[in-house]
């Protein structure tokens, strides 16, 4: 379970202060999808950065799996996101010139896996995102666009977080792509993963069962889809 | 993060970009081979020159006799006077200690003939401790032995050049030798030491001292007398006793009127050093200054490659990559850069120097210290060169290395 009490980030560029979020509150389940909705400048960027624990907030607590987050060191929210936390990336952040096998091991490498586990996880992790077997050892740059967001999927996955975080994961695919992207999301959701997506699309954002929007750092509704 | 994960990592990265990879190993292969190259040089200098003080003899002390002063202070000229004498030789040899030999010469250059060939030559005459005293080997036959100095026997040996002068190929052993119109036997050769200057010592030959002075000059006067030390630190001392015992039998009250001087080896070894070490220092320098150019080459390659995968830093640390991670990462290519040009570098620097020595005929000498030395500076290099980078790679912020365009 992960959980947002009374957090505000402020940033301070040139002398002038910008609230990104305004003591937003949020409890996200086990097993939840939410999608966090709304405009550009909204707030959600931020909301992604607290929730992914890549920056801290400027004041309340972030809580995943009861631990406080808001209040860690840089090599602690390394820890935080390499055990807890998978990403998804619009741009898919592949690195390019490696194999699939090789992009979605490489959270394993830092984790400290064993050679013969990551092999076996990685697989795991490709079928469960759906990829078709004949391309896990091709390089990353000769697949489309769908297949490198599998890839992505894949390796967000291979370390069996707490939550996914999906920022804009559809934002570089075709609309029928996305369509099965999302699909492949639900599917991991239906197994029970804990997924977040961000995104500024009312139908990408349909797949979700529960749809929070932010607008001017506020949470403006919050709302189950049936 | 495992040592083997981290060796697997720097091979992907710098298989990554080949060209720009091997340019950057070329800036320190060029600075460690000119190195190790440099060095080879300066130490082979310096190993030829060590070579043909040792072949003068070693721990060597040289008695000369002063200049011979006319009437109205004129002055002939240092070691024209014949004022060292046999008498002056076994003072020495029975008084001074430390010493390993003692052999008076006594030297001029006479008409010699054999089976009508003749050429002009140095003639000496010394005692057996001269082989030891001047480092002389016998290349055939013997040395003449002290009895044949007592009984002013008239043997001679002849130094190699001398023998090609007179007999070209043939063995001279056996084979008499005519100086002055006196029949002398040869009976040995002694082995080439290689040209030193103007005189060359190969071109000469040795005859019992008291048959030079009965046969050929007609006095018991010496031109000079050598002394060997026995060790290196004694010389001093040797010289000190030396100087003593003569001043004492020469009545000399003032060194500025003494009427002999001797000349110790290590001052004229010391000073070769002094040369040659400066000489090294020189050639390691300049290209100690292209092994740093090098190292910039490699801080320059590793700042363009932290922006180039900026993206590629913030994607590692959001699926948890810590800071000592990514600087680990980076430090390690720029050591592995290093590394290989060092590897390479040490390789050519070898192939260079073996090839100067063997087709342009330049003395070079390979230690193992300076091949050693090389690689330790090489490592220092990519730590020095590589560490900035890796800093500002491992501090960058992930969600700002993710937006990057």
């Amino acid at each position: 379970m992960i959980e947002i009490k009374d957090v505000s980030k402020i940033y301070h560029t040139g002398g002038e202060e910008t609230v990104a979020l305004d003591h937003v509150s949020l409890k996200i389940n086990d097993g939840e999808f939410v999608a966090i909705v709304g405009p550009s400048g909204s707030g959600k960027s931020t909301m992604m950065h607290i929730l992914g624990a890549l920056d801290n907030p400027t004041t309340g607590q972030y809580l995943i799996d009861g631990q406080d987050v808001a209040k860690l060191k840089d090599d602690q929210l390394a820890k935080m996101r390499k055990n807890k936390i998978g990403f998804v990336f619009q741009a898919f952040n592949l690195l390019p010139r490696a194999t699939v096998m090789r992009n979605v091991t490489l959270p394993l490498i830092y984790a400290g896996a064993p050679q013969k586990e990551r092999e076996q996880k990685a697989t795991a992790a490709l079928a469960a995102a759906g990829l078709d077997k004949s391309k896990y050892n091709n390089h990353s740059n000769q697949l489309s666009g769908g297949q490198m967001q599998r890839v992505a999927i894949a390796r967000a996955l291979v370390n069996d977080p707490s939550l996914i975080l999906a920022d804009e994961p559809t934002g570089n695919l075709d609309s029928k792509t996305s369509h099965t992207i999302m699909t492949t999301l639900q599917a991991l959701n239906k197994k029970g993963h804990t997924i977040v997506l961000i995104t500024h699309e009312l139908d990408i954002a349909a797949y979700a069962s529960r749809v929070i929007s932010i607008r001017d750092g506020k949470l403006e509704h919050d709302r189950k889809n049936k | 993060m495992s040592i083997t994960d981290l060796f697997s990592e720097t091979f992907w990265a710098l298989t990554g970009n080949k060209i720009r990879t091997a340019l950057t190993i070329l800036g320190i292969v060029i600075g460690i081979g000119s190195v190790i190259t440099m060095v080879a040089i300066g130490q082979g200098s310096q190993a030829a020159i060590e070579n043909s003080i040792a072949a003068i003899g070693s721990n060597l002390l040289i008695v000369t006799p002063g200049a011979q002063r006319g009437a109205g202070g004129f002055s002939a000229g240092r070691g024209s006077a014949r004022t060292l004498t046999q008498a002056d030789a076994d003072a020495i040899k029975s008084t001074v200690t430390n010493t390993s030999g003692v052999a008076p010469e006594l030297t001029s250059r006479y008409q010699i003939a054999a089976k009508g060939q003749n050429t002009n030559t140095s003639v000496t005459g010394t005692v057996p401790d001269y082989l030891t005293v001047r480092n002389v080997q016998i290349a055939t036959g013997t040395f003449f032995a002290d009895s044949q100095v007592s009984s002013d026997a008239k043997v001679a040996i002849l130094g190699p050049t001398t023998v090609t002068d007179l007999y070209g190929t043939a063995d001279p052993v056996g084979q008499t030798i005519r100086i002055r119109n006196i029949d002398f036997q040869v009976i040995g050769t002694t082995v080439a030491k290689g040209g030193t200057g103007f005189n060359n010592p190969d071109d000469i030959v040795y005859i019992p001292i008291s048959t030079a002075q009965r046969f050929l000059s007609g006095g018991t006067y010496v031109s000079q007398i050598s002394i060997a030390a026995k060790t290196q630190k004694v010389m001093s001392d040797v010289q000190q006793q030396i100087t003593a015992l003569l001043d004492q039998r020469h009545k000399i009250t003032s060194s500025a009127t003494a009427d002999f001087s001797v000349i110790n080896q290590a001052d004229i070894a010391g000073a070769a050093t002094s040369t040659t070490n400066t000489l090294t220092l020189l050639l390691a320098s300049t290209a100690g200054i292209s092994l740093f150019v090098g190292g910039i080459g490699i801080m320059n390659m590793m700042l363009t490659s932290v922006t180039e995968r900026t993206r590629e830093i913030g994607l590692r640390k959001a699926i948890g990559a810590t800071n000592g991670d990514i600087s680990r990462q980076f430090l390690m290519e720029a050591i592995m850069l290093t590394f290989i040009g060092g590897a390479i570098g040490v390789g050519l620097g070898w192939a260079a120097a073996l090839a100067l020595k063997q087709f342009a005929n330049v003395s070079t000498q390979i230690s193992i210290t300076s091949i050693i030395a090389a690689f330790a500076v090489s490592a220092v290099v990519g730590i020095i060169f590589g560490y900035y980078p890796a800093r500002r790679a491992s501090l960058l912020k992930p969600i700002e290395a993710l937006r990057y365009e």
